[in-house]
């Protein structure tokens, strides 16, 4: 299809510009452009056409069955939508006086206090705007405790190799030393080789718990105790917090500080139907590092790393949160995580008929095929499976992911599907099964429904073309 | 597969070649099967001092990004530059396609010949 620059045609915009509401000043001339801008030329209907179909080739969780593990894709209920709409919350500007948005800010404490209150931790800041920003924002703490304490020294962070791979990539941008640490062979953290790995030099440990391959380490209490005898800081990855929501928290397992994805855990818009939000969360011994907002917070410690974002964050996905967890209390939250563990062992079991497991034991929230065996013997990779479930009209689980799992398959069901399209998942695990038995060769053409077949990935990756070429 | 037997290698899966005092480095043709096609390299620059089992270069498929781990401790003495430019001469052939050269050497970690590397890629499966 088309580009919408490809679309244009001289004459035929529309220049819709309101009147300006604010005096007309005139800009030094240094700062004015040489040259008319270049933006398309599509009448009205033509746009809204262009992306009506655009995003019919898009799949959403509003498409379907959206298991991708590790992302917590879950349902973004409408009643945030209303509520996020609401004029208070929309028709605000971030510079104008404090005093006049009380509203925002009040949402904001009670944002952060329920957040502290999910995850044990006893202050938050709600200025990142992701996940691995959050992690990046995490490390910038541990980085200033250690420097207030005149202990630069310590600058080893152990990153386990299930990790996700923002975690090392974080921990360097902040300026520590990565140092990987093997797992066990289910994934948990290694303790004889946590124990070897600990020094005068440590800063701390990251860890998701339940982990990357979707089970809980058992030896959590034992982990952070090492961790914290050894005189570092436990990280927590919140990506995987949606398993154990309202049951046990971060901060009682011995972590002192959290990030959490609010696109992930709290039901608001996540991929393409972002921006994200990644609230980070510490012990009291952190507070006083944590990033504030110069208007919003004018006498914010003097200790703080500074202001990590513009303005106050994400705002707007910071209300969607809190839409969430007033609509579900408490109870509703332990429930919502509690169905999120039912589900993906009752689609594990299924789904295992046809696929072997990479841990064969109850999970948490996701869990993990295993292709290798079926890649030896029939020739079909993970890749062709995933390929071949667009064609079941499923979003595809997370491939290669954990890296310690050899084709691996990822799925992560979420609260939010009903039982039908868990069974409806597992039946087309069973369709494709039998096409790898009957005729394997066919695997390697899917997808053939969707608008696009195989992208040539290898080609994008090497040579990518990130904006309109102009002639 | 064809490890060539003149030529070293380590669990991690890269393979060394010495010529009198400086040890050429590359990923074996396992490695690159198993990352897939190889879309970045990040080479180490002349002159880097590297340490046995730590990062030397890293690499990045459409998969994942993986280090490259030194077999060796040294001095960096030359990159293959070329494979910033075309990083596929690693899949098409692993065992030509050098990352880096190091010379100073003071440390080699424990290799393995072709026959037992072999024989490790099949305990491992």
């Amino acid at each position: 299809m088309n580009l919408i620059f490809e679309l244009s045609q001289p004459g035929h915009g529309t220049e819709y510009f309101p009147q300006s509401d604010v005096p007309e000043i005139a800009l030094p001339e240094n700062l004015l452009r040489k040259s008319a801008l270049r933006l398309p030329e599509v009448s009205e209907v033509d746009v809204s056409r262009h992306y009506s179909r655009l995003s019919k080739q898009a799949f959403g969780v509003n498409s379907g069955f959206y298991p991708l593990g590790s992302c917590t894709m879950k349902y973004n209920p409408r009643v945030n939508e209303r509520i996020a709409a609401l004029p208070g919350f929309s028709a605000v500007h971030p510079l104008q006086p404090a005093d006049t948005v009380k509203g925002c800010r009040e949402v904001m404490d009670q944002a952060k206090e329920l957040l502290c209150a999910v995850t044990g931790m006893d202050g938050m800041t709600l200025q990142p705007a992701a996940g691995a920003h959050g992690e990046f924002v995490g490390m910038l703490l541990i980085k200033k405790y250690f420097d207030k304490r005149g202990q630069q020294h310590r600058k080893k962070m152990l990153v386990p190799d299930a990790a996700h791979g923002t975690n090392p990539a974080s921990a360097v941008m902040a300026g520590f030393d990565v140092v990987n640490i093997p797992s066990c062979e289910n994934g948990c953290v290694d303790i004889d080789a946590l124990k070897a790995a600990l020094d005068d030099n440590i800063a701390g440990l990251m860890l998701t718990n339940p982990n990357t391959v979707g089970l809980f380490d058992p030896n959590i209490l034992e982990i952070t105790q090492l961790v914290h005898a050894a005189g570092g800081l436990c990280y927590y990855d919140g990506a995987n917090l949606n398993a154990i929501m309202g049951r046990v928290r971060p901060g009682d397992m011995g972590f002192d500080v959290v990030h959490l994805n609010l696109h992930k855990t709290f039901s608001t818009p996540h991929g393409g139907g972002g921006p994200g939000s990644g609230p980070v969360g510490c012990k009291q011994a952190l507070i006083a590092f944590l990033p504030h907002s110069r208007m919003y917070e004018p006498d914010a410690s003097e200790d703080s790393i500074g202001q990590v974002r513009a303005f106050y964050g994400n705002f707007a996905i910071v209300v969607r949160a809190l839409s969430y967890i007033f609509s579900l209390g408490a109870d509703g939250m332990r429930e919502a995580s509690e169905t999120a563990v039912l589900n993906a062992n009752y689609l594990m079991h299924q789904v295992a008929k046809y696929f072997p497991l990479a841990f064969d034991t109850i999970c948490m929230h996701e869990f993990i095929l295993t292709l290798e065996k079926v890649k030896q013997d029939k020739g079909v990779s993970a890749l062709d499976v995933a390929k071949a479930l667009l064609d079941e009209g499923m979003h595809p689980p997370t491939m290669y992911f954990p890296l310690i799992v050899h084709e691996a398959l990822m799925l992560e069901p979420t609260e939010t599907e009903s039982r039908d399209t868990l069974d409806e998942a597992a039946e087309a695990f069973k369709r494709i099964s039998e096409t790898i038995n009957s005729n394997p060769e066919r695997l390697h053409e899917s997808p053939v429904t969707t608008p696009i077949g195989r992208p040539d990935e290898v080609a994008a990756a090497r040579n990518p073309v990130l904006r309109y070429q102009y002639e | 597969m064809n490890n060539p037997e003149s030529l070293m290698y380590t669990k991690s899966h890269e393979w060394l070649h010495r010529d009198g005092d400086t040890y050429e480095i590359g990923i074996t043709d396992y490695a690159q099967s198993e990352l897939g096609d190889i879309v970045f390299i990040n080479l180490p620059n002349v002159d880097d001092e590297v340490v046995s089992g730590e990062a030397l270069a890293d690499v990045e498929s459409v998969k994942a990004v993986s280090d490259i781990l030194s077999p060796v401790s040294g001095t960096v003495v030359e990159v293959n530059e070329e494979l910033l430019d075309a990083p596929e001469k690693i899949n098409e052939a692993p065992y030509h396609a050098w990352i880096a050269r190091i010379s100073s050497v003071t440390d080699v970690l424990e290799t393995l010949t072709s026959a037992q590397y072999e024989e490790f890629l099949k305990q491992e499966e």
